[in-house]
């Protein structure tokens, strides 16, 4: 068993009510970062840990709290990224459904080290359940004296809103999730000015993902050198990975990030392996915006050293051969699954999920859609691969924000690693109307069952 | 105007609006569209969009794009139970296509469409946040998953009785 810092108490009966939470030894480090800690050294602490933001780009968190502006006489805000709608991720969502009060005392002790006395939650509008989860939680913190006014007596004000979306996966972007939070359309804002300087209401902001601001709970607990020495460089403490596909187990998992893909696909106390004793064929390893990678590629590194689930092991040989950690979003294909469609399906989510501000973006997005489209509909041409790759080129790095890139790098990285399944496609047209590439591209990578 | 919110969706309402600081009410309108929403037949028809503009004192115009923008708004009049099934990469690996022609089959309409009888409404949205838990939908607040023929059958039964008892 791996360390687990945050789903510890998941399965303790009632762990979602107050009573059991505090009981089970919770609030503890709210009450140690408010009563005995300054503000200066929680955020050292949160430095020292090494913790890298969990939601997509793994910016070190404590740095980010770092930049934020103190002016005179403006407030300040902290805002939970409960946004969770990149394709394969699904582990917010279980922290705040399992464990609302871990995210409650996260937020506490980050907001009182940004001075953030009006802290909101955004959450993914379809989320409708998991938000009343945390109204109920923030109601109870509140009549024990966790949130209000002058927590604990340190004079201290504070107050968790929860603020629901209405389905738009933009709105996970920070400045699109700064704008929708003010009633807006979530088009992402041209940075700078960043968020700590002008953000939700042109106030200093921090945006933080939901499992960042939960790790400061255990960060505090244990302190942040202590932290850092769960893991491996620079990837320190634990990660939640949320696992789907064709696994016999999927679920949230938490791992520290010393496991290697292999174990994380085949041992039975996370995916349990390939489900129907089918075999790998290709892994998202974090959320469909990260490059797909052949399972000889996402057991072994190019230069054939073993890899494993952390920041700097997923990342090793850059997009030529490796992925990223992304959001933990971690998505498995077996031997039937035809990479043209799945292309197909990413490439349509994100045309639906451009917010349209930037040609390349708003035009590169559909053009894609439409000619692998045409491809898995048996009408491709073989210049139509060519073309995909040119107009991917084109989107990434000419757009305002990272939604572009996120459009691009799945497409690339299909062509990249697949394209002789592109290429089957195109020149056995009828063929593939009614039968599968498989798994003709590699010879059959190396698990072998213990 | 006769849309209205009643007594309990106008304490909802301030409650809502109770989140933002003074002078920045519009931070409301999402989770107030929400609200009008649910309290206007699960759509937004345009006397809505202006009722939710006039308590949050901002031009209708404001509220119209938004109301375009967002995938959960319902410009239409839909279906008293929605089934929102995802179609995304991860619920398409584990057999979505096949749930969503299910559905099709069942209720003899396609995505879009609503039955004759008003009861339900097929919309093919994109990923959830239950990937792992797929082939899923979501039909109003829930999410139903793990979704299989048989499941299928029982939830249209299930809705079904459910406008039944209530006639
Ligand atoms: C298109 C797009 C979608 C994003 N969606 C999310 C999301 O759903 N949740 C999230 O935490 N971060 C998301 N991000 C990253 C945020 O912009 C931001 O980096 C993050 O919330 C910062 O928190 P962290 O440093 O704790 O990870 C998204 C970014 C982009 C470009
Ligand atoms: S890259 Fe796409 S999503 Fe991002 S701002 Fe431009 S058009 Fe909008
Ligand atoms: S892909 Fe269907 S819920 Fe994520």
């Amino acid at each position: 068993m791996g360390v687990k810092l945050l789903l510890e108490k998941a399965n303790v009966p009632g762990i979602r009510t107050y009573d059991v939470y505090r009981r089970e030894g919770g609030y503890a480090a709210a009450e140690k970062a408010l009563k005995e800690m300054s503000i200066e050294s929680i955020v050292e602490e949160v430095k020292k840990s090494g913790l890298r933001g969990r939601g997509g780009a793994g910016f070190p968190a404590g740095m980010k709290w770092s930049f934020i502006a103190k002016p005179e006489g403006v407030p300040r805000h902290l805002v939970c990224n409960a946004d969770e709608s990149e394709p394969g991720t699904f582990k917010d969502r279980y922290l705040m459904e399992f464990l609302p009060h871990l995210l409650i005392e996260g937020l506490l002790i980050s907001s009182y080290a940004l001075g953030s006395n009006d802290t909101y939650i955004y959450i993914r509008g379809e989320y409708a359940w998991v938000a009343q989860i945390l109204e109920d939680a923030i109601i109870e913190a509140t009549k024990n004296g966790w949130l209000g006014k002058n927590i604990l007596g340190t004079g201290f004000d504070c107050m968790i809103h929860v603020h629901r979306g209405a389905g738009a996966y933009i709105c996970g972007e920070e400045t699109a999730l700064i704008e929708s939070l003010e009633g807006k359309r979530g088009n992402p804002r041209i940075k700078p000015p960043f968020p700590a300087i002008q953000g939700l209401w042109m106030r200093p902001t921090v945006v933080n993902n939901v499992e960042t601001l939960a790790a400061v709970v255990p960060i505090i607990k244990m302190g942040g050198e202590e932290y850092a020495k769960i893991g491996v460089g620079r990837s320190t403490g634990t990660k939640l990975i949320s696992a789907c596909g064709n696994i016999n187990k999927p679920g949230v998992y938490e791992i520290d990030m010393t496991i290697s893909v292999e174990d994380f696909i085949y041992s039975d106390e996370y995916c349990g392996g390939i489900a129907n004793g089918k075999k790998l064929k290709a892994c998202i390893p974090g959320g469909s915006s990260v490059p797909i990678l052949p399972a000889n590629l996402l057991l072994k590194t190019a230069k054939g050293e073993t890899r494993y689930m952390n920041y700097e092991s997923l990342s090793d040989g850059g997009f030529a051969t490796g992925s990223m950690m992304g959001s933990g979003g971690f998505i498995i294909l077996d031997e039937d699954q035809c990479i043209v469609k799945n292309t197909l399906t990413l490439a349509r989510f994100y045309r639906h999920e451009s917010c349209g501000q930037c040609s390349p973006c708003r035009e590169g997005t559909g053009w894609m859609e439409k000619i692998l489209q045409k491809i898995e509909l048996g009408k491709g041409e073989s210049s139509d691969i060519d073309l995909l790759w040119d107009i991917q080129r084109k989107i990434e790095g000419n757009t305002i924000c990272p939604l572009g890139d996120a459009a691009a790098w799945p497409v690339a990285a299909a062509i990249r690693h697949f394209r002789d399944e592109f290429e089957w496609h195109i020149n056995n047209r009828a063929l593939s109307q009614t039968s599968n590439f498989g798994l003709q591209h590699y010879a059959d990578p190396i698990h072998v069952p213990a | 105007m006769s849309l209205q919110f009643n007594n309990e969706q106008m304490t909802e309402f301030k409650r809502l609006v109770a989140h933002y600081p003074v002078g920045k009410q519009k931070s409301a309108l999402l989770p107030a569209l929400n609200l009008a929403q649910d309290s206007f037949g699960g759509w937004l028809p345009t006397e809505a969009m202006d009722y939710v503009a006039s308590l949050l004192k901002i031009e209708p115009i404001e509220v119209y794009e938004v109301a375009t923008f967002y995938s959960m708004y319902n410009l239409k009049p839909v279906g008293k139970f929605v089934f929102e099934v995802c179609q995304t990469g991860p619920c398409m690996i584990s057999g979505s296509d096949n749930i969503i022609a299910y559905i099709q089959k069942q209720l003899a309409i396609q995505p879009g469409e609503t039955t004759k009888d008003g009861i339900f409404t097929l919309k093919l949205v994109e990923c959830l946040g239950a990937c792992g838990y797929a082939p899923m939908m979501q039909v109003g607040k829930i999410y139903r998953e793990h979704l299989t023929k048989d499941k299928v059958d029982a939830i249209i039964e299930e809705y079904r009785m459910q406008v039944a008892a209530q006639n």
